[in-house]
Order: C-alpha cells, then sequence, then structure tokens
C-alpha cells in the first residue's frame, strides 16, 4: 500500500514593509476557485494594516526612486527571473484562481514574466522618452526630467489575478514609485505568491506591499490618505469610482481612471502607465563666462 | 525712517489712452461680441480704485451657448482641420499680439494692477511667444511622444486667475487649439479686459467661430463651465482650495482634467553663493507682480552663517524697490490686484506678528489712493507659523534658516505644496543634487522666475498635475 503524501498547505499574509504578516486585525476570509471549491483563508487587511503599509511604501521611496535607472531595471529583471523558477506554482494557483487550463493559463503566466522584462527595460529610457532639454528665448540652460510621483494606491484588477496585477504594478515600479496594491478581492492568491517572489528578489523591502481583503473596505483609505500621491482606481469597484475620485480630491491625488471594463492584459502595453504616475521636473540655470 | 534715494525719479508714466479703454466690454460667443445675461460686473483699476469700465457676464444659459458653439467648431470644422492649416491661425494671432503689444501691456497694467515695466517686458512678450510656439507644434503632433495621430479632445473649459490675465489665456488657448480642441475660457472677475481683446484678435485673425469663447463672470459662471456635461477637458488655475473644489466636481464624468494651483516656494540660499546676485533672485522672486505668483519664491531659506549679512542686503535693497502708479514705468511694485487681495494679506501678515515673527517694512511712500502693500520681510519664521505654511500672495517674505544641505532639503519639501524652488550657490554638484531632491515642478538654480513656451509648468503634489509648455503640455489636450 503506497502511503500518500500529505501536501503542506500555506498560508497567505499580507506583505507589508518586507514581511509577511497577518491582518492586525485578525481576520481572514475564505478564498475559492474558478468552481466554488475551497482554496485557502486570506488576511483580511484592516485600515491600520493600509496605513501602516502607507508607511512602509513612503520610508522607501527615497531609496527606490533615489537608486539608478539601471539598477532598477536590474531589480525588476529578478523578479522575472524568480518568477520563471516559479512558473508552474503560477501556473496552478492562476488555473485555480481563473479556471484557466492548458495553453491559456501558460500564455497568462508567461505574460506577465514577460511584462517585468519589458518593464526593466524601460528604468533606462523613461527619462530620454519622456525627458526633454528645452530651447529657450535667453541664455539659460533648461532641461526637464520625469520623476515618480511618490506612493501610489493600487487597486489591482479583480479579474486577471496574476497578469492584471502585473501590469499595473510594474510600470509604478519601473517609473521609481512605491505601492501599495490592493489585491484582487476574490482571486487574490497568485499575488501573495508574487510578494513572496519579491521579497526573495531585490526589490527592497516596502517598495511593494501588498495588502489582501475587501477592496471596498481598503479603497476610501488609500484615496483620503494624505501621504498617497496617486492612486490607479483600475480594480475599483464600479459603484466606488466616482466617490474615491471625488475623495482624491482632497489631497489633489493623481488619478488614473478604471477602464468601462478589465483591459484585455495579453495586448502589448504601451507607456500610459508610466507617463501616469510620473511628474516633469523642469531645471533652469544660467549660462555665462 | 525714510531712506535717501540715491537718484530722484522723475514721473515717467505710459499714456493710459494708448489701452483704447472702452466703457463696456462684452462676451465673445460664437465668433461674436455679445450681450451676457448676467449681471454686469464692474471692472475696477486697483491702483485707484476707479471704475474702468463695465462687463457683461455670461449667465447658465450663455455658457451653455457658448460650449455648444465651441462643440459645433470642433466637430465640423477646427478638429478635422489639416494642422498646418490651424497653425496658421495661431502664428497669425502671435503677430496681432505683438503688433497690438503696447496697447495690450496698458490695458493689463490698468485693470490688474502690475507695473508697466512688467506686463510690458513680460506677459505679453510671453504670450506672443506662447502662440508662435504653439502655432508651430499644430502640424507636428505625431511628433510629440503620443503616437502616429494623437487626437484633440474636444472642448476645454477653462478657468483662469488674476494675476496673469492675458499670459495665462495664452497659456490655456495657445496649445488647446494646436492640438485642434476649441475652448470656452473664463477670464478672472477682477480682470476680465484683456481676454476681451485677445477675443477681437481672434476675429481679426479670422478665427473661425466658436474656436475661441469668452463668457466673464465670478466662481459662478466658473462652476457652471466646468460643469458642463459639453465640455470633455477642464484647465484650472487658481488656488489649491479652489481646484479641490474643481476635482471632485469632475471626479466620475471622464473629463480630463489639469489643474495649476498654489504654491510655497522654497528659495534656498548657501553660504557661498554670491549674495548681490542672490538678493536680485530673492527680489525678482518674491516682488515680482507684487508677489501674486502662485511660483513666488515666498520662503527664503538661508544658510545661518550668511543669514544676518544677507538680511541686511536684502532690506537695503528692498528700500530702494519703488512702489505706485503701475504705469509710471520706473515702478517696481504695482497694485494689489483687489480690496479682497489686500486684506487677506493682511491679515496673513499680522498672523506673522501674532505668532512672533520679526516684522520688517521697506519705508517707501505709499500712493493714497488704491491698493497696495509695501514689500515686507518677516525674519526669525518658524516653519508651523501660518505665514511659513499658506500661501500669502503678496509681497510678503518668510525668512527661515538652515545648517546643512539635508536641513534645507527637509524645510523645503515640508509642505503639501510643491511648485517651485529656488537653488542659490556656486557649487554645480550641490545645485544637481538639491535640484533632483527638491520636490518641486520647476527648479531655478541661480535664477528665479523665468518663463518660456517650451519649458514645462506645473507642479508636484497640492500644487496640482498636468504641465504647460513644451511637449508634456501637449498631453493636457490630446486625447492619450
Amino acid at each position: 500500500m503506497s502511503e500518500q503524501r500529505v501536501a503542506v498547505a500555506k498560508t497567505y499574509k499580507l506583505y507589508v514593509g518586507g514581511a509577511f504578516s497577518r491582518s492586525e486585525s485578525g481576520r481572514s476570509y475564505p478564498v475559492t476557485g474558478a468552481r466554488g471549491e475551497f482554496l485557502a483563508h486570506a488576511a483580511q487587511a484592516s485600515r491600520k494594516d493600509a496605513r501602516d503599509a502607507v508607511s512602509a511604501a513612503r520610508k522607501a521611496f527615497p531609496g527606490w526612486s533615489g537608486a539608478t535607472a539601471y539598477n532598477r531595471g536590474q531589480v525588476l529583471y529578478r523578479v522575472a527571473e524568480l518568477m520563471e523558477g516559479r512558473r508552474d506554482q503560477f501556473l496552478a494557483e492562476v488555473s485555480a484562481a481563473e479556471g484557466t487550463n492548458g495553453r491559456r493559463v501558460q500564455s497568462l503566466v508567461d505574460a506577465a514574466i514577460d511584462r517585468w522584462v519589458w518593464y526593466a527595460g524601460w528604468t533606462d529610457k523613461i527619462a530620454t522618452v519622456l525627458g526633454s532639454a528645452n530651447p529657450v528665448a535667453g541664455p539659460y540652460f533648461c532641461f526637464s526630467v520625469p520623476e515618480p510621483t511618490g506612493v501610489v494606491a493600487i487597486l489591482a484588477p479583480q479579474s486577471s489575478s496574476l497578469l492584471g496585477l502585473v501590469s499595473v504594478l510594474a510600470p509604478v515600479l519601473a517609473a521609481g514609485n512605491t505601492a501599495v496594491v490592493v489585491a484582487s478581492q476574490d482571486r487574490p492568491l497568485p499575488a501573495v505568491t508574487l510578494a513572496e517572489v519579491l521579497a526573495t528578489s531585490d526589490v527592497p523591502g516596502g517598495v511593494v506591499n501588498l495588502l489582501t481583503g475587501r477592496t471596498a473596505e481598503l479603497s476610501p483609505w488609500l484615496a483620503s490618505h494624505a501621504d498617497v500621491n496617486a492612486i490607479d482606481l483600475t480594480g475599483a469597484p464600479a459603484p466606488l469610482r466616482t466617490e474615491l475620485e471625488r475623495t482624491a480630491a482632497g489631497t489633489v491625488k493623481r488619478v488614473l481612471r478604471a477602464p468601462a471594463s478589465e483591459p484585455d492584459w495579453t495586448r502589448t502595453p504601451d507607456i500610459t502607465r508610466l507617463r501616469a504616475f510620473v511628474e516633469t521636473k523642469t531645471v533652469w540655470h544660467p549660462m555665462g563666462a | 525712517m525714510t531712506r535717501e534715494q540715491v537718484w530722484e525719479y522723475a514721473p515717467a508714466p505710459e499714456s493710459r489712452d494708448v489701452a483704447r479703454l472702452k466703457p463696456a466690454y462684452r462676451m465673445f460667443v460664437d465668433g461674436e461680441f455679445v450681450d451676457g445675461t448676467g449681471e454686469p460686473l464692474k471692472t475696477v483699476n486697483p491702483a485707484t480704485e476707479e471704475v474702468l469700465a463695465e462687463v457683461g457676464t455670461a449667465s447658465p444659459a450663455d455658457v451653455d451657448r457658448a460650449v455648444r458653439a465651441a462643440r459645433r467648431a470642433h466637430d465640423r470644422m477646427w478638429g478635422r482641420m489639416p494642422g498646418a492649416e490651424r497653425a496658421k491661425y495661431l502664428f497669425r494671432i502671435a503677430r496681432l499680439v505683438q503688433e497690438r503689444a503696447r496697447e495690450l501691456a496698458v490695458l493689463e497694467t490698468l485693470d490688474n494692477g502690475k507695473p508697466i515695466r512688467e506686463s510690458r517686458d513680460v506677459d505679453v512678450p510671453l504670450v506672443a511667444a506662447h502662440f508662435f510656439h504653439h502655432a508651430g507644434w499644430a502640424d507636428k503632433l505625431a511628433y510629440a511622444g503620443y503616437g502616429p495621430d494623437p487626437r484633440p479632445l474636444g472642448v476645454a473649459g477653462q478657468v483662469i486667475p488674476w494675476n496673469f490675465p492675458l499670459l495665462m489665456a495664452a497659456w490655456k488657448i495657445a496649445p488647446a487649439l494646436a492640438c485642434g480642441n476649441t475652448v470656452v475660457l473664463k477670464p478672472a472677475e477682477t480682470t476680465p479686459l484683456s481676454a476681451l481683446v485677445l477675443a477681437e484678435i481672434c476675429q481679426q485673425a479670422d478665427l473661425p467661430p466658436g474656436v475661441v469663447n469668452i463668457v466673464p463672470g465670478a466662481g459662478d459662471v466658473g462652476a457652471e463651465l466646468v460643469n458642463h456635461p459639453g465640455v470633455n477637458k477642464v484647465a484650472f488655475t487658481g488656488s489649491t482650495e479652489v481646484g479641490k473644489l474643481i476635482q471632485r466636481a469632475v471626479a466620475g464624468t471622464g473629463k480630463k482634467l489639469t489643474l495649476e494651483l498654489g504654491g510655497k516656494a522654497a528659495n534656498v540660499v548657501f553660504d557661498d553663493a554670491p549674495l548681490d546676485q542672490a538678493v536680485e533672485g530673492i527680489v525678482n522672486g518674491i516682488f515680482f507682480n507684487q508677489g501674486h505668483v502662485c511660483c513666488a519664491g515666498s520662503r527664503l531659506l538661508v544658510q545661518e552663517s550668511v543669514a544676518d549679512e544677507l538680511l541686511e542686503t536684502l532690506r537695503r535693497r528692498v528700500s530702494t524697490l519703488r512702489v505706485g502708479d503701475p504705469l509710471d514705468k520706473n515702478t517696481d511694485v504695482g497694485a494689489i490686484n483687489s480690496a479682497e487681495q489686500l486684506a487677506r494679506i493682511r491679515e496673513l501678515a499680522e498672523s506673522g506678528d501674532a505668532e512672533g515673527a520679526r516684522r520688517w517694512t521697506s519705508p517707501c511712500p505709499l500712493p493714497d489712493k488704491g491698493f497696495f502693500f509695501a514689500p515686507t520681510v518677516f525674519s526669525e519664521v518658524q516653519q508651523s507659523m501660518r505665514i511659513a505654511r499658506e500661501e500669502i500672495f503678496g509681497p510678503v517674505l518668510a525668512v527661515l534658516t538652515f545648517r546643512t544641505p539635508d536641513e534645507a532639503v527637509a524645510k523645503a519639501n515640508n509642505t503639501p505644496y510643491g511648485l517651485s524652488a529656488g537653488i542659490w550657490t556656486e557649487k554645480g554638484s550641490r545645485i544637481l543634487w538639491m535640484a533632483q531632491r527638491l520636490r518641486a515642478g520647476v527648479v531655478w538654480a541661480n535664477t528665479f522666475n523665468r518663463f518660456d513656451p517650451s519649458a514645462p509648468f506645473g507642479g508636484y503634489r497640492e500644487s496640482g498635475f498636468g504641465r504647460e509648455g513644451g511637449r508634456a503640455g501637449l498631453e493636457a489636450y490630446l486625447d492619450v
């Protein structure tokens, strides 16, 4: 009689400030697969967890935004390397979460890995493409450079648990921002595994902070938080979008609005998402002998 | 104590006749000047408190008419016109502004109170330059980095402030038109005249009807315009307080929004800076346009070791600023734009006294009539004081000190604003180090308050979002 080995099940936690923790509230919620089967419990983050995540992101901002573009590019490329090594795990988790199988799920996971590579290559080109030398009418040297906006709150897409998440997170990081991400509410498990990849890659702690839980509960706190500079509403529940945008006005946040329906993430991206989270800084200096 | 002037200046007033002031001005809709059905307003010369003209204002029905005219113009013609043809209209406008430069400068000074030297040498030349620069973009948008065929948004609703009335109109109208949008613009309640003369220039340029519409009025007209469902794009320059209201109002509508809001810029002077040059820059930074400048260098951060010497030189220099008749070519500081703004400046200055800062006021004589405020420097200012935190929008400088570059950066960034900043030092590496760390959209190193249509301008954080000028500025008016 062959003995069936019992698998070691994973505890899915929040990822805040480079550490995996349960919600300070002690709450969790059951996550089911596409066919309704129980997969695991995920931590149900609270307002306090969201605030801790913002603090961690703010703390990490000077280091990450101040790193060289070459360094950031290598760090993001390393994320792709580590994801490749966990490809089977991502296939299983995305398949369970989204109910897709075979070549379809392979293409989703492969595209997610390739997306890191694409954005990794952008880090040292953003300033070249979006910056400018300004031919002002006077004896001044004047140039403009894009700089990261700061701490970006991301409401990740609700359907595409991994590719969608990577598609919204990678550009934010490539531009030098730090992030607080609220994962897909009902499909959070691939996101937590991605956090494990980030934790073991060279992304400094606090650069990405991942919360799982109720998007509707967490998003208002992020939209109103004075230390959040921008918010991506892509995964915001439709009935909340207008109110979140209104709330964001309280501190003049940059708002990336949600598209009418979730985009096809398998399409090759453009630089819209890089542009959305940079500020143009113009510097002047006189010329003279 | 009155300081002896080195030279006596004879008055050298520019003739107000040059402004061709009319007793009444009307709004401009669909290519024609028409009577607005709102309550007419009287615009006042802030230097004399005399009424300059009566100006018709727009009712909600008038705003609607203007937006419809702009829509028709966009859909039927302007949005489809080849860029090369749109460009020629903008070049014409630039030329007409140059031809009528003196008239525009005098009119601006009468309505706004700014010194003629500034309206003549800064505002109006920059207006022409802005149209000229953007004219060239109209048929080159494919090269701007927003894809091969970037499309206009449609109708732009634009609300502008009173501090640079004509220049702000140019900053709004020129890029909008170059990108193929049509506009409905609301000038500020206290300074509507130059925008209406610009409307006349649009007529002279044969700009097709409806492409530019000007609807004067107060904040309610602005709100009507911003909230109009026929508007695709909202652009606002003004206070952060109103900017937040507009961002709230626009939420959920899908309208594209850009905001250029308030500031509390740090002007940082290191101990190795050439002090005389720095003092000129500080004076330009805070007293240019009476300090009615969103990017004014209103917080002076001086390295402690040179603070006493710099303050003494600064006070001596500020004492020589001539405050008075804005039409006089010798005037350095003109009139505060309105009684309301004067009251706000006074109230904030009093808070500086109450909170324990040390006030120094220029001993310059002030005119008997009109709204004037003598250049004022507060020293011994703490970061917690209102004069260090709130935008005063007047000729009032708050001076703080620092010891290390890190402290300078921390203090400079200790504000919810982030529009501009200044650095004064001879050390190149320190300039670049500082420029990288200052969270502000424009950083002037060893200069201040420079503007150019090719140089993107706009804020970080609560100073707003979006840029005006240059390639970056086109994004605000393209569907990208």
